[in-house]
């Protein structure tokens, strides 16, 4: 019977399709760039939907097919093909619904740039990829789309690449991802060593690692090692710092690529490979102490930012990590894949959201802002139910799956954990108050004549909006269903005593927001409380920890330096020897010259003087033996 | 066989060498021409010598001495021609002068 899993193949090659026509022919069609970008996304999220209502339904298995052989070596063979289970099913809706959103939001974005249908093509080829790095079937497919986000992400983020920043950024997350990549590539060459028969599709990794053929070191290893690419792509620390600067890029994309989809691709990766992880406790420890880490340590840099993307880029660090530390804590990636779920929805709202002020007022400096709530009511209170969703207050959808990794860590039993993620969430309901009463609060601040965005970018940010507060309640503690439709019943577990979580999370959340509202709107504590008293940690903080200038001092200064050295060998040495050659031959031919005067009886006495020579030779072998 | 070969060897010798060095030492191009006649004759007289003297007598080397200085005769026609030519063109006979082979 054909199912639509059977034909999910077909969801990435739309958006392929329409990259290529783009590419092919886009140049003329301008602004209806967009429609094909649009119907492309749309006819992807259609089919997902399909797909994924089969899962809902419960009747179809998982579904492999693999028999396309791409390469053959030896007896090995490496297949290319799709796999659908539940968790991607969930992702393909996830990924074309947002890309969707921001297909139709950024016709009205990016109305009257240049290069409109290179835009539209560029992400075109992102969904592409990133609908394949979900579906695919083994490691080194999904190795392949992997690089292939890296690629759209670096074109987009680079898309005003007129702009310095840009163009620095854009190497930038390059080169740091490429670091986590490496990675990723050595953990697939450490699997196929020690797969049995070198397989490398999901399938047979599951059965490996649970039946124990790879265990120990070996085990470790893989898992560390997968987890540094996740690292690199989501934007963990230590390799964080591409993330931030990656909002130079359109603010479409930053919503897409660098706070929905892509950099959730890392957290995908565990959950896809999470069998290898349970392998090793100590992969699962370093997941969850990195992630709580990159929670609390990203939240601190986001309370000090004045640059309105940057504030969010550092939430959507924060929340990586929150995801990370829940699949390091948990026995189940129920927890992780959920909050990754709800938080590509609000996340992309507020990215969203944020881009219509930027379009409004021409600024990115929240403290140019202010006032905006009463000449962008859409925007305002969108804005507003995706900074509540990320605070965790209840009932939107970041509160429910906040609550559940919570619940995992208290579970846990690892109470250090477990107050660095409350500790995390105040500091991310502090920065959200603080964020939302700057930018639409109180008065303005510039005479700048904001006005609504039109309805081609208000519409995403509703449907976002519903999206944020109705995906909280597949799975709340009264209602574990999102787990065990996701885990197929593996490993359900129903938490006791979730009550506590909730109350405490709520709270802290609470707390956080009443704090904001106190120093940015009734001005009872003064702002500057912090940055007065202890200007050293105000500044420590706004510097983001310097880390970059660390980076510098360590990495990119001993490399220059390196670099320097061995340049000074090329100029010296290697062009040394290149001149040399180059000036013997100079001068040999001007001997040459010199000897062709043009007159004969210079040339004859060359002659006479070979022929002496010659027959000296032959006369006076007779007197020498020459053996 | 009181005669020998080795006195008309050694008079072409001389004179060939007498000839090879004006024709690459002489500035005037008139002398060069002379001195490459010099070195003709000297190939003259060897083969003239071999064809009475060399270990296979034949009448044939006379011919290719009577041959060669028709030929001989001819080359200093075309020669002095080519000299005149010159002359009229450059106003010199200085062999120093005469290096358009450089271009």
């Amino acid at each position: 019977m054909e199912s639509f899993s059977q034909m999910a193949w077909l969801v990435p090659l739309f958006p392929l399709l329409a990259f290529l026509l783009l590419v092919a022919v886009g140049r003329q069609w301008k602004e209806s760039s967009a429609y094909v970008g649009i119907v492309a996304t749309l006819a992807s999220f259609i089919l997902s939907v399909l797909v994924f209502a089969e899962r809902i339904g419960g009747q179809a298995d998982n579904y492999t097919w693999n028999r396309l052989e791409w390469l053959k070596i030896g007896d090995v063979s490496f297949g290319m093909g799709f796999e659908i289970n539940n968790l991607n099913a969930l992702m393909l809706v996830v990924v074309s619904l947002v890309s969707l959103l921001v297909n139709v939001y950024s016709k009205g974005y990016m109305h009257g740039d240049e290069r409109i249908s290179v835009f539209f093509s560029y992400v075109a080829l992102f969904t592409f990829a990133m609908l394949g790095l979900v579906i695919s079937e083994n490691m080194l497919e999904l190795y392949i789309f992997w690089e292939l986000v890296g690629l759209g992400s670096f074109l987009l983020i680079g898309f005003w690449y007129y702009k310095p920043e840009a163009k620095a950024a854009a190497k930038k997350a390059f080169v740091m991802t490429r670091i986590g990549d490496v990675g990723l590539f050595i953990a697939i060459l450490l699997l196929f060593w020690h797969m049995p028969n070198h397989s490398l599709d999901f399938a047979s990794i599951h059965n490996a690692f649970a039946e124990k053929h790879i265990a120990g070191a070996t085990a470790t290893w893989i898992a560390l090692l997968i987890f540094v690419g996740a690292i690199g792509k989501s934007g963990q620390f230590p390799l964080h710092t591409w993330l931030p600067d990656a909002m130079e890029g359109p603010t479409p994309i930053s919503a897409l690529i660098h706070a929905a989809t892509m950099v959730a691709a890392g957290v995908y990766l565990v959950a896809r490979t999470f069998d290898i992880f349970q392998a090793s406790q100590a992969a699962l420890d370093t997941v969850a102490y990195v992630g709580a880490f990159t929670a609390i340590f990203a939240a601190t840099i986001g309370t000090a930012q004045n640059d309105i993307k940057r504030v969010l880029a550092y939430s959507t660090v924060s929340q990586l990590g929150y995801m990370m530390m829940a699949l390091g804590v948990s026995a189940t990636v129920t927890a992780g894949i959920f909050h990754l779920f709800t938080h590509a929805f609000f996340k992309a709202l507020l990215f969203l959201a944020a881009g219509s002020v930027i379009h409004a007022v021409h600024t990115q400096n929240i403290h140019e802002m202010g006032g905006l709530g009463g000449k962008m009511k859409t925007t305002a209170w969108t804005f507003a139910v995706g900074a509540l969703a990320l605070s965790g207050i209840p009932p939107f959808a970041g509160f429910w799956s906040k609550d559940a990794i919570l619940a995992e860590t208290y579970h846990s039993g690892r109470w250090g954990l477990f107050i660095v993620g409350l500790i995390a969430a105040f500091f991310t309901a502090f920065y959200m108050a603080r964020l939302f009463f700057l930018v639409f609060a109180g008065k303005p601040r510039t005479d700048v004549r904001a006005h609504e965005s039109p309805a081609v970018m208000t519409v995403p940010l509703v449907i976002l909006a519903v999206f944020s507060v109705i995906t909280g309640f597949v799975q709340t503690p009264f209602n574990g269903w999102f787990g065990d439709w996701l885990t197929q019943n593996a490993g359900a577990e129903a938490h006791e005593g979730g009550a506590v979580v909730m109350i405490v999370s709520t709270l802290v959340g609470l707390f956080g927001i009443w704090l904001g509202y106190m120093i940015y709107v009734k001005n009872r504590i003064s702002r500057e409380i912090i940055s007065s008293n202890a200007p050293w940690l105000y500044r420590l903080v706004y510097r983001k920890y310097y880390v970059d200038e660390a980076y510098g001092a360590v990495v990119v200064r001993p490399l220059k330096k390196i670099g320097d050295g061995l340049n000074l060998f090329d100029v010296y040495i290697v062009d040394g020897i290149v001149r040399l050659c180059a000036a013997l031959v100079a001068w040999l031919g001007r001997l040459g010259a010199r000897l062709q005067n043009g007159q004969m009886q210079t040339y004859g006495v060359v002659m006479v003087f070979g022929l002496v020579l010659l027959t000296l030779l032959l006369v006076g072998r007779r007197f020498i033996d020459v053996g | 066989m009181s005669e020998t070969i080795m006195p008309y060897l050694t008079l072409g010798a001389i004179l060939f060498c007498i000839g090879l060095y004006g024709a690459l030492t002489k500035r005037n191009a008139v002398l060069v021409l002379l001195s490459i006649e010099l070195m003709l004759n000297a190939v003259n007289l060897n083969l003239v010598a071999f064809s009475k003297l060399g270990v296979l007598p034949s009448v044939k080397g006379q011919l290719f001495s009577l041959f060669n200085i028709a030929v001989a005769a001819a080359e200093v026609a075309v020669g002095i021609a080519i000299l005149i030519a010159l002359f009229r063109h450059k106003g010199t006979v200085n062999a120093d002068e005469m290096n358009m082979l450089k271009k």
